[in-house]
């Protein structure tokens, strides 16, 4: 669509917001376990979620949107994963990602989180051992459906 | 259950004069995973760093211990996830040799096994190299590499299923033979791979900005490297040509044809030289097993109902089938008592499983000696008297992962 002279178009300053938004989730530079290599070949040119403005992994928690849990989450990393968690700026969204931080997958034991929603809220999960990065990039989508929905993630969203 | 978040200890203090003290990670781009280092620091140098570990520890090692021989196996391959296959490879050869069938195993089984070790020689290495340029600000290293890997991932994940874990290796030999259109693949990658580490030896190698960065940091001399147990590339960066592959060889690797590159002076940049030698080796010992594969046809494993369960489609044919199939399915197989220890080459040094047996079918110990963990305390000798980003080059040339570093 072109905008010729003397046209206009109208829109609610929201949308365009939320339009904004939704297309430039910045993801937290935070790799755990096995699905850290998984959402690193999501930034490699197979898969390239720089086509959702996603590519900017951010290495500081205040600049970032989004929290992607790539592994399981041990005990001693888990106050880690809190703390980053909280240092990061409203609004903000959480996907876990792989059976490990869903559920603690395979290590039902002494060692894992059973499932990093104990310690954070979480908006999307993703099932894999490790999840393939399509799938990623599926919750990627659905982080960027809520948001232009009007969901404002994590503690917001339940408030 | 609710955890609050506890403070980092000990937050940064000002000490006597300059000097600092700074918590480096666990969640930091450049150290390759959940790895802590506490440093001391006036300005810019380091006067001490200490690795701090355990911010990974899954307890696989326990987890085992609950599950049965054959399962066991899916959990210690996701301790390097970046070479499960090797980790399978390591773990199956233990056991086999607890269980006295390492002769019977079939030749196309382990013609697979070098095949799928070595390609994820290749695949780890390429992870290495990619995350390297990274921290090195060299990105464009990374969509070369991981292209690369990508090739890889799809092999075996049309072999095994999965594209990181794909528990092709089992017990006995491989699960199922390569699938149609396999060696399609395999002869194209081995075509690509040459022209590839042409161009990533063009970009990087003679890079002055790279060669500025790595040449004479982090050095160890061949005394220290012994000393402090290094293995695998590390170790022969530091002129020692000790690779488990010739030393102490496992599925015919004496057969085939390939040298151990070292170098001697035992910096960063010598470690980086080595391992892309490495590459080109294993893509060698890919092209004799391809012409190997294609003469060698039979069965992919052993031919022992009681390790392996019979082919699917003859349990409704062969009661006896299906009676191994349900006892192999249901409680595992049965391993004699006694303690073994076998070692591999995996991507990062000398990978081994201490694995002792009750006779039962569930392992009674499996201690692993994970390669990462002692190269990764080769940095408290290397830090102290560089600066911070030398430090993350070290951590780079060293290449832990702390999947098998925590375990």
């Amino acid at each position: 669509m072109e905008i010729g002279p003397g046209q206009f178009l109208l829109a609610k300053l929201d949308d365009v917001a939320r339009w904004a938004q939704s297309s430039s989730v910045w993801p937290l530079t935070m790799g755990l376990a096995c699905c850290a290599i998984e959402m690193m070949s999501v930034t490699s040119s197979e898969y390239d979620i720089a086509r959702l403005g996603s590519e900017v992994f951010r290495a500081s928690p205040r600049q970032a949107d989004l929290m992607i849990v790539s592994g399981r989450v041990a005990q001693k990393m888990a106050p880690v994963v809190k703390r980053l968690y909280d240092q990061m700026a409203d609004p903000k969204w959480v996907i876990s990602m792989g059976a490990c931080a869903s559920s603690g997958g395979v290590f039902d034991n002494y060692a894992v989180v059973q499932g990093v929603d104990t310690i954070i809220p979480v908006d999307v999960y993703v099932p894999g051992c490790p999840p393939t990065p399509d799938g990623l990039l599926y919750a990627v989508n659905l982080i960027q459906q809520q948001i232009r929905e009007g969901g404002r993630g994590g503690l917001l969203a339940r408030a | 259950m609710s955890i609050s978040a506890t403070p980092l200890t000990p937050e940064v203090v000002s000490k006597d004069g300059n000097a600092m003290v700074l918590s480096m990670g666990p969640q930091h781009p450049s150290t390759h995973g959940v790895l802590q280092i506490m440093l001391e620091i006036e300005g810019e140098n380091i006067v001490k760093a200490e690795p701090e570990i355990g911010y990974l520890h899954t307890g696989i090692e326990k987890n085992a211990e609950n599950q049965f021989w054959s399962t066991a196996q899916t959990n210690v391959e996701r301790m390097d996830y970046l070479a499960p296959s090797n980790n399978a490879l390591c773990y199956a050869l233990a056991v086999e040799k607890l269980l006295g069938i390492t002769n019977d195993i079939p030749e196309r089984a382990s013609l697979i096994r070098v095949l799928n070790s070595e390609l994820t020689r290749i695949a780890s290495h390429c992870v290495w190299l990619g995350t390297g340029g990274i921290d090195l600000g060299a990105l464009s290293v990374f969509f070369y590499t991981f292209d690369l890997r990508e090739n890889i991932l799809d092999m075996q994940e049309a072999a095994g299923g999965a594209r990181m874990h794909p528990n092709y290796i089992r017990v006995g030999g491989v699960n199922g033979d390569l699938p149609d259109g396999y060696m399609d693949r395999l002869n194209a990658f081995i075509e690509k791979f040459p022209g590839r580490m042409r161009d990533l030896r063009a970009l990087l190698q003679a890079n002055p900005i790279l060669q500025d960065r790595m040449i004479d940091v982090g050095i160890m001399t061949p005394e220290e490297a012994v000393q402090w147990n290094i293995t695998g590339p590390s170790l022969r960066a530091s002129g020692i040509a000790y690779d488990v592959r010739k030393a102490y060889p496992y599925c015919g690797f004496e057969t085939y044809d390939f040298d151990v590159p070292t170098r001697e002076e035992g910096d960063s940049y010598a470690r980086f030289l080595v391992r892309l030698d490495e590459m080109e080796e294993s893509h060698r010992i890919i092209k004799q097993v391809r012409d190997r594969l294609q003469k060698t046809h039979g069965p992919v494993a052993i031919d022992n109902a009681k390790v392996v369960a019979p082919p699917k489609e003859t349990i409704a044919l062969s009661m006896e089938a299906l009676i191994h199939h349900f006892k192999i399915m249901t409680e595992g197989f049965r391993v004699p008592p006694g303690d073994v220890y076998q070692a591999t080459e995996s991507p990062r040094g000398e990978l081994a499983y201490y694995i002792v047996s009750d006779g039962g079918n569930r392992p009674y110990r499996i201690r692993t000696r994970p390669p990462s963990m002692y190269n990764l305390q080769a940095l408290k000798g290397m830090g102290p008297g560089n600066l911070i980003a030398d430090l993350v080059v070290m951590i780079g040339s060293l290449d832990p992962v702390f999947g098998e570093v925590d375990r």
